[in-house]
C-alpha cells in the first residue's frame, strides 16, 4: 500500500550502522517511519573465557568516544563477582576519573554537535554546521581556549588510568596507582579550568538559544517532544549521580514507578529482539511490552542527560544546583519532554562534574596508599553507572577462578532507542508533507535523534559526529525515483 | 614541505578512539591545522562525500589515514577507493594494522554470537524466537532491509597494500603529533614499515632491570593483575605479571607500566616480527623458569593476540 519509501540512509554511513526508513502514504505524507541499527559486535560473546580483571581494559573500546563508562562500570561488576567494595580512596580516585570523562566528553558533544545546529541555525548548509563551522563562528582564541580547558580534563585521565583513550589502571576491589600529593596539587588546578569551562559552556548556551525566540520555540514546542518514563541514579537526597547510586525510574508525569540497583534491573528491563534491527528495544517489564508508542501509559522510558535530571530532585554541587533551578523554572513542568532540552541538561552536567573534580581533588585524603581491597570468592556481579549518555549496565558470571562464563551489556543509547523511534517519526511527520524533501528538513528530522546523542559505537560500532545522510525515494512500483545525501 | 599536505581520513570499523586521539592534540591541533588541507574526514568532522572522494584524481591526496578493521562491503570498498586516491596510505592504530580488539570476535561463529545476543542474554526477551533479518515486511506492508552480518574481521593490509602501519589503541596523542611532524617533513621510512620509535616499551619502561644494571632472572611463577601488589618500580615481568612490554613497539611510552599495570601489546609487534601472539608466547616461554608454567595461562589466546588475531597465522574460526 505505501506509495512512496524514502531512506533516510545511512544515518550514519553508506551500509553502515544506523539507518532510517520512511514511508509515505498516496499523499506523500508519513505513514511511519523506524529507526534501524545495522551492525552488532559480538563483545558479549568474545569476552567469555577471559579473566575478569582483563575486561575492564577491554571493553574500553567498545567505544573510543565514552572513553571511561565501559571501563568503570565493568569493574564495578568485577567488585560486585568478587564481593569486595573499593576501599575509600579508590572509589574516589575512580569518581575523579569518571567526572573528568564527564567533562571532556560533555564538552565535545557539546561543541561538535549540539551547539553548531544553533550557531549555524538548523537549517544551514550542514557545511557549516560542524565543529570547524563553529570555531570559525566563534573566533580560533575562543576555540583553542575551549580545547585547552577541556583538555584539563583528559590530562587528569591519563595521570590516574594510565591511557587517556581506553583507560588501564582499575582493578576489582580498587585501582592500581596512588595518588601522589603533587598530582593531587595538579588536578586541583586542573579542576578550576572545568569548573571555568562548565560556566562558559552556559553561559554560551544562554547567548545562542535562550536569547533566541525562534530557537525557544523550538526547543519548547511540540515538534520535539517525546512524552516517555524516565530513568537514572540518585543518591539518598535524590540527586543526580554519576558513579554510584540507587537507579530510579519516574513515568510521564514524574512519579516514581521503581529503584533498583544491581541485579534488579532484570525485575523492570527487558530487551525486545526485532527483526528489522540488529540492536533489542528495551521496555519497562512492570509495564509490560506496549510497543513504539509514546504518551501516558508507554513501556518505553529515556536515559542520559535530560532523564537523569528529570528523576533526580537536584544536583550535588551548588552553581549546578543554580542552572538546574533555572532551566525547570524556564520549562515550568517536570518532568520536561522537549529534547531539545538534552543539550541544556548536558551542559548543567558538564559544570556538575567539573565541581565534584573540585571537591575530591580538595580532599587531601585521596593521596592515601590504600587503594585495594582484598578480594572474596568470584562468582556473578552487576555494574551499574550513569554514562554520560545514559546508564549503563554491565553483568557478569565467572567460575570460580574468575573466568568469565556469561556477560549481559546494556547500554545507554539501546535504552533510548523506542524514544528515538518515535523521536525521528514525529519530526518526519511534520516536516515531511506532500512528498516534499530537501536537506534543510532533513536536518531537522536529525536534529530529532542528535539530542540523544546517539552512540553507535557503543550501541554497535560508531563514532557519533557529522552523519552523512542519504534520501532515496521510490516510486509505488518500489523502483529508485531520486537519492538525495549529504555525504 | 611547500604548500599543503593534503589529507583524508576515513574511521571504518573502530570505536572513535583514534579519532580522539586526533582531537586530544588540542591546542597543537589548532596549530597543525593550516598545514593541513582536509579533503576526506569521514563520517565525523569535514563534510566531503563519499562521491566528491571517489571524483578525486588518482594519488591527487598527499597521505590518507584508515583508522578501524575491515567488516563490512562498504568499508572494503572506502579502502580501495582510499588506495587509489591516496599517494601514501597509513593503517592507523591497532584496528586497522592488526585488527584490533574486535578481531577476537573471529574465535567466534556469526551463529555463536548470534545465539548469545538474540536469545541467552539475561535481559533478552524474544517470545517469537527471532533474529534480526536482511529483508523483512512489519505489519504486512512495511519492507525494511538490513546489511548482512559478515562473519569477521580483516586488517586493511588483507585489503589493499598498505604503505605504512601505526600501532597503538589508540596512538597515544604525543605520538600522533609526532607522526604527523614526521610526514609533513617528508621523513618517512621505507615504505611497508611502521611508523615508529624503533624501541620496544621495555626500552622505555623506567622499571627495565637493564636501566638499574641489574640482569634478568627466570620466572618463577604465573601472576594475575589480581594477585598480590607490584614492588614498586621493579620489572612487573620479572615478578610473574605477564607484561608485553619485550615484544610491543613503545611508541606509547610505556603508559601501561606506569600505572603498574602490564602491557598487553597494543603498540604492535616490534620490527621484524610477522606474528605477534607467536613471539610473545615465544618470548615469554622463554623467560620462565618452568615451561609448564605456560599451562596457568587463562584463555591464553586472548592474551596474546588481544590485539591482533585477524593479523595472526591462526585466521578465524570457521566452523
Ligand atoms: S585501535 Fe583501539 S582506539 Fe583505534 S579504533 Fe581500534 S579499538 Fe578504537
Ligand atoms: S617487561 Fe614490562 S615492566 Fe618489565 S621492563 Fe618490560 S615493559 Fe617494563
Ligand atoms: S604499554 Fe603496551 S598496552 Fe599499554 S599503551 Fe603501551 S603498547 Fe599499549
Amino acid at each position: 500500500m505505501s506509495v512512496t519509501k524514502i531512506e533516510i540512509n545511512p544515518m550514519t554511513r553508506l551500509e553502515g550502522h544506523g539507518k532510517i526508513t520512511v514511508f509515505l502514504d498516496e499523499q506523500g505524507n508519513v505513514d511511519n517511519a523506524f529507526f534501524q541499527t545495522v551492525e552488532l559486535r559480538g563483545y558479549e560473546q568474545f569476552l567469555r573465557g577471559m579473566p575478569i580483571e582483563e575486561v575492564p581494559r577491554t571493553v574500553s573500546t567498545i567505544c573510543g568516544v565514552c572513553r571511561c563508562v565501559h571501563f568503570t562500570a565493568s569493574v564495578k561488576a568485577a567488585d560486585a563477582v568478587y564481593q569486595v567494595e573499593p576501599t575509600p580512596t579508590a572509589r574516589k580516585i575512580r569518581e575523579l576519573v569518571l567526572n573528568s570523562h564527564y567533562v571532556e566528553d560533555h564538552a565535545a558533544i557539546l561543541y561538535a554537535l549540539g551547539f553548531p545546529d544553533f550557531v549555524a541555525g538548523p537549517t544551514a548548509s550542514p557545511a557549516e554546521r560542524n565543529l570547524i563551522g563553529l570555531i570559525q563562528a566563534v573566533g580560533a582564541e575562543t576555540g583553542k581556549l575551549v580545547l585547552k580547558k577541556r583538555y584539563a580534563a583528559v590530562k587528569v585521565i591519563e595521570m590516574l588510568a594510565g591511557k587517556p583513550i581506553h583507560p588501564v589502571a582499575a582493578l576489582p576491589g580498587g585501582w592500581s596507582k596512588r595518588v601522589t600529593e603533587e598530582e593531587r596539587k595538579e588536578i586541583l588546578a586542573l579542576a578550576k579550568e572545568m569548573v571555568e569551562l562548565g560556566q562558559l559552556t552556559l553561559k554560551v548556551f544562554e547567548d545562542v538559544v535562550l536569547k533566541n525566540e525562534n530557537y525557544m520555540k523550538l526547543v519548547t514546542g511540540d515538534v520535539y517532544k517525546v512524552v516517555v518514563n524516565y530513568m537514572g541514579t540518585v543518591d539518598e537526597k535524590n540527586r543526580v549521580q554519576y558513579y554510584d547510586g540507587i537507579q530510579r525510574i519516574v513515568d510521564t508525569e514524574g512519579r516514581e514507578i521503581g529503584r533498583f540497583t544491581g541485579k534488579g534491573y532484570l525485575d523492570f528491563i527487558a530487551e525486545r529482539v526485532l527483526p528489522w534491527s540488529y540492536l533489542k528495544m528495551p521496555y519497562l517489564k512492570p509495564i509490560g511490552w506496549k510497543g513504539i508508542v509514546d504518551g501516558p501509559g508507554t513501556s518505553l522510558y529515556c536515559v542520559g542527560p535530560l532523564a537523569r535530571l528529570n528523576v533526580a530532585e537536584g544536583m550535588d554541587t551548588p552553581l549546578a544546583q543554580e542552572a538546574y533551578e533555572r532551566m525547570f523554572a524556564t520549562f515550568g513542568v517536570k518532568p520536561v519532554h522537549n529534547i531539545l532540552a538534552y543539550h541544556w541538561a548536558r551542559a548543567i552536567e558538564l559544570l556538575n562534574a567539573a565541581e565534584k573534580v573540585q571537591q575530591i581533588a580538595a580532599d587531601e585524603s585521596i593521596t592515601s596508599p590504600d587503594v585495594r581491597a582484598e578480594l572474596g570468592k568470584p562468582s556473578e556481579g552487576v555494574g551499574i553507572i550513569e554514562a554520560c549518555r545514559g546508564t549503563l549496565i554491565h553483568h557478569y558470571k565467572t567460575d570460580d577462578k574468575g573466568i568469565v562464563q556469561e556477560a549481559n551489556l546494556i547500554v545507554a543509547t539501546t535504552h533510548n532507542k523506542g524514544p528515538i523511534n518515535v523521536a525521528v517519526r514525529r519530526a518526519a511527520a511534520h516536516f515531511i508533507r506532500n512528498g516534499k524533501v530537501d536537506e534543510g528538513i532533513l536536518n531537522l528530522v536529525e536534529i530529532a535523534y542528535r539530542p540523544y546523542d546517539i552512540c553507535l559505537a557503543c550501541a554497535t560500532h560508531v563514532l557519533p559526529g557529522r552523519l552523512p545522510v542519504q534520501v532515496d525515494i521510490y516510486d509505488h512500483k518500489g523502483e529508485l525515483y531520486k537519492t538525495l545525501r549529504n555525504f | 614541505m611547500a604548500g599543503k599536505l593534503s589529507l583524508a581520513y576515513f574511521l571504518s570499523g573502530g570505536c572513535g578512539g583514534c579519532d580522539m586521539a586526533i582531537v586530544d592534540l588540542s591546542e597543537t591541533l589548532v596549530d597543525v591545522l593550516p598545514q593541513l588541507e582536509v579533503v576526506f574526514w569521514a563520517p565525523t568532522v569535514a563534510d566531503v562525500k563519499y562521491k566528491d572522494l571517489e571524483a578525486m584524481p588518482d594519488k591527487s591526496i598527499d597521505v590518507g589515514l584508515y583508522s578501524g578493521m575491515v567488516r563490512l562491503g562498504e568499508q572494503e570498498h572506502i579502502a580501495k577507493v582510499m588506495r587509489q586516491k591516496c599517494k601514501v596510505l597509513v593503517a592507523y592504530g591497532a584496528c586497522a594494522a592488526l585488527g584490533g580488539i574486535p578481531g577476537m570476535g573471529n574465535m567466534h561463529t556469526k551463529e555463536e554470537i548470534f545465539r548469545t545476543a538474540y536469545f541467552d542474554t539475561y535481559s533478552t526477551d524474544n517470545p517469537e524466537g527471532i533474529t534480526p533479518q536482511t529483508r523483512c515486511v512489519v505489519d504486512g506492508k512495511y519492507e525494511l532491509t538490513l546489511p548482512e552480518f559478515y562473519g569477521h574481521v580483516r586488517t586493511l593490509q588483507d585489503v589493499v597494500p598498505v604503505d605504512y602501519f601505526v600501532g597503538g589503541c589508540p596512538p597515544h596523542h604525543s605520538f600522533v603529533g609526532q607522526a604527523i611532524l614526521a610526514i609533513l617533513q617528508g621523513k618517512l621510512p621505507p615504505p611497508g614499515s611502521w611508523i615508529t620509535s624503533g624501541k620496544a616499551v621495555c626500552d622505555v619502561c623506567d622499571r627495565n632491570p637493564a636501566a638499574r644494571g641489574e640482569e634478568r632472572q627466570p620466572i618463577k611463577e604465573i601472576k594475575r593483575t589480581i594477585d598480590g601488589v607490584p614492588g614498586e618500580g621493579k620489572c612487573l615481568l620479572q615478578q610473574g605479571y605477564l607484561c608485553l612490554g619485550p615484544v610491543t613497539q613503545g611508541d606509547c611510552g610505556a603508559l601501561c607500566p606506569k600505572v603498574n599495570i602490564p602491557c598487553r601489546g597494543c603498540g604492535g609487534p616490534i620490527p621484524g616480527v610477522k606474528d605477534f601472539g607467536l613471539r610473545a608466547v615465544s618470548a615469554i616461554a622463554g623467560l620462565l623458569a618452568d615451561e609448564a608454567l605456560v599451562d596457568q595461562i587463562p584463555s591464553p589466546v586472548k592474551l596474546f593476540y588481544r590485539y591482533s588475531l585477524p593479523a595472526s597465522l591462526l585466521g578465524q574460526k570457521v566452523k
